[in-house]
């Protein structure tokens, strides 16, 4: 595996029945950055996420999570990825514990090593004293911390959060933007973070604007904000995601 | 890639440990799963002995009561139920995004799904045994030795079921739709089978219908349980039971195969 290849999106579409969803979609992650995948509702930023965890397979186009295609061998990729879902994925009914267990289990980790994992990664997200309490008993943001931390277990080199803030109050998601662009920065992690709230994205940060199923801009946060004539991503977000008025014709 | 094969022992292992887990937290499920076999034993079957009467045939060497009779197709019936429990289960996790967990791992599709399977059907030999030891303490005498000699039968008809549920589980869009699995499914498949009445009876009445309940494979785990009981293979239904297994497990596996199958073309994880 190697890691100097970062993630690369190759020319990828999809279609729900005639729908399309993405269309040639292209963008290449950097190595240990942290990317925001920028765009509205829609803009098939959730049918991205299911492309790269291979849930879904391309209909056109190749994606390879550090030199290796993702079609070809998909164990080994999904092997060195950590993903959050938009959607909550944890055992309401089971402990904080019971459920990075069996995450760990699912990825042939078992035993002293699985226990000391567990123990990091809830330590990391600062969930070590609520590992016996029933994830039912956790408020929103600490699920999702839960999540983040699960998804470290087999220490992935590549997160892949999808709209991981959705339904979180103001405090909690500022909480788990810093969370994860700590891991970013201190673990080398590389990160894709789709959201469509602008706020998220740092100065720092890598940005890709993604559209009606197509990338309308990517690079630095500096390059895309010049590529777009924008002073701050808000701007870049609305002139790269609105349409252009229509010229009235005399 | 080729992965280690202790993964793969630790990935079923927590696969039915995390099912166990959920099994003993949803204690409703266990007494529905125990009341409903017993009610059939200890209300229908007695109110229906005078009326039906079982005549000597294989595996039984004398002639034996209606509650006896219908044992094995109450015990093949809870592991149906079971099944389809599993489905619904499965429908309700990939609606609320936690088969993506399951998918995602670093492991073949058709074995995290296999795992999925037999964890179903571990839980499903627990609703059986405790079955069987209310029936034994009330109205049934079996061998002893049959509740040992079914134990390999079981685990084969509760694989059969739970790959039907999983293969319904990839046809299924919404949870709403879980209701007809009960009317097309559940209830045709019990009662065209041989669990209530002999298959020479049902001839009797009707021609048609004694044809569809041997095209029938729940008719054939009963039967394989029937003869299990009393220590015999019954291999036509041991086959039948097997093949079954083998071709709803290959659909259930291609249905959520993202290139090809149904869970693909709904778009849905």
């Amino acid at each position: 595996m190697d890691e100097t290849q970062g993630i690369e999106i190759a020319g990828v579409s999809y279609a729900y029945g005639a729908k399309p969803a993405l269309a040639g979609v292209s963008m290449a992650l950097r190595p240990g950055r942290f990317t925001a995948l920028l765009g509205p509702n829609g803009a098939g930023k959730t049918t991205l996420v299911s492309l790269l965890s291979a849930l879904f397979v391309p209909q056109d186009g190749r994606i390879s999570i550090f030199g290796r295609d993702l079609a070809k061998d998909p164990l080994s990729a999904l092997s060195v990825m950590g993903i959050v879902f938009q959607q909550q994925t944890l055992d309401l009914d089971l402990s904080v514990r019971q459920n990075m267990a069996y995450f760990a289990a699912l990825h042939g980790l078992a035993g002293r090593r699985a226990g000391q994992r567990i123990e990091a990664c809830l330590a990391r997200l600062g969930l070590a004293a609520r590992q016996k309490e029933k994830v039912r008993a956790l408020n929103g943001g600490h699920r999702r911390r839960l999540e983040i931390a699960r998804s470290l277990l087999h220490e992935p080199r590549f997160l892949l959060l999808d709209e991981p803030t959705v339904g979180l109050d103001v405090p909690a998601r500022a909480d788990l933007v810093a969370h994860v662009h700590a891991l970013c920065r201190d673990e080398g992690l590389t990160v894709l973070w789709a959201t469509h709230l602008v706020d998220e994205v740092e100065a720092n940060d890598d940005l890709a604007v993604l559209h009606e199923g197509t990338i309308r801009a990517q690079g630095a946060v500096s390059d895309v904000l010049v590529a777009s004539g924008a002073r701050d991503v808000l701007g870049a977000f609305q002139n790269l995601t609105t349409p252009a008025p229509v010229e009235a014709v005399s | 890639m080729t992965r280690p094969a202790g993964i793969y022992l630790t990935c079923l292992t927590g696969v039915l440990w995390r099912e166990a887990l959920r099994f003993v937290h949803q204690r409703e499920r266990f007494v529905a799963a125990l009341v409903r076999p017993l009610i059939w034993l200890l209300i229908f079957a007695a109110g229906f002995r005078s009326i039906l009467g079982v005549s000597i045939q294989p595996p039984y060497a004398t002639y034996v009561t209606y509650e006896t009779y219908i044992v094995p197709g109450l015990i093949a019936m809870i592991q149906l139920f079971n099944g389809m429990q599993s489905s619904l289960s499965m429908v309700y996790d990939r609606e609320m995004g936690s088969m993506r967990i399951l998918l995602t791992a670093p492991l073949p599709r058709w074995y995290l799904l296999a795992s999925k399977l037999m964890a179903g059907t571990v839980v499903s030999l627990l609703q059986v045994y405790a079955f069987l030891v209310v029936a034994e303490l009330t109205l049934i005498d079996l061998p002893l030795i049959g509740y040992l000699a079914v134990l390999p039968v079981l685990l084969l008809t509760g694989l059969m079921l739970g790959a039907l549920g999983m293969l319904l589980s990839s046809t299924i869009r919404q949870l709403e739709n879980f209701a007809g699995i009960m009317n097309f499914v559940i209830f045709p498949m019990f009662f065209l089978s041989s669990a209530l009445y002999p298959l020479w009876r049902m001839q009797e009445s009707s021609d048609l219908i004694y044809r569809i309940c041997i095209a029938n494979p729940f008719t054939y785990a009963v039967e394989s349980l029937r003869f299990a009981l009393y220590l015999e293979a019954e291999p036509l239904s041991l086959g039948i039971v097997a093949g079954a297994l083998v071709v709803f497990f290959g659909l259930a596996v291609w249905g959520y195969d993202p290139k090809k199958g149904l869970v693909h073309r709904r778009g849905k994880g």
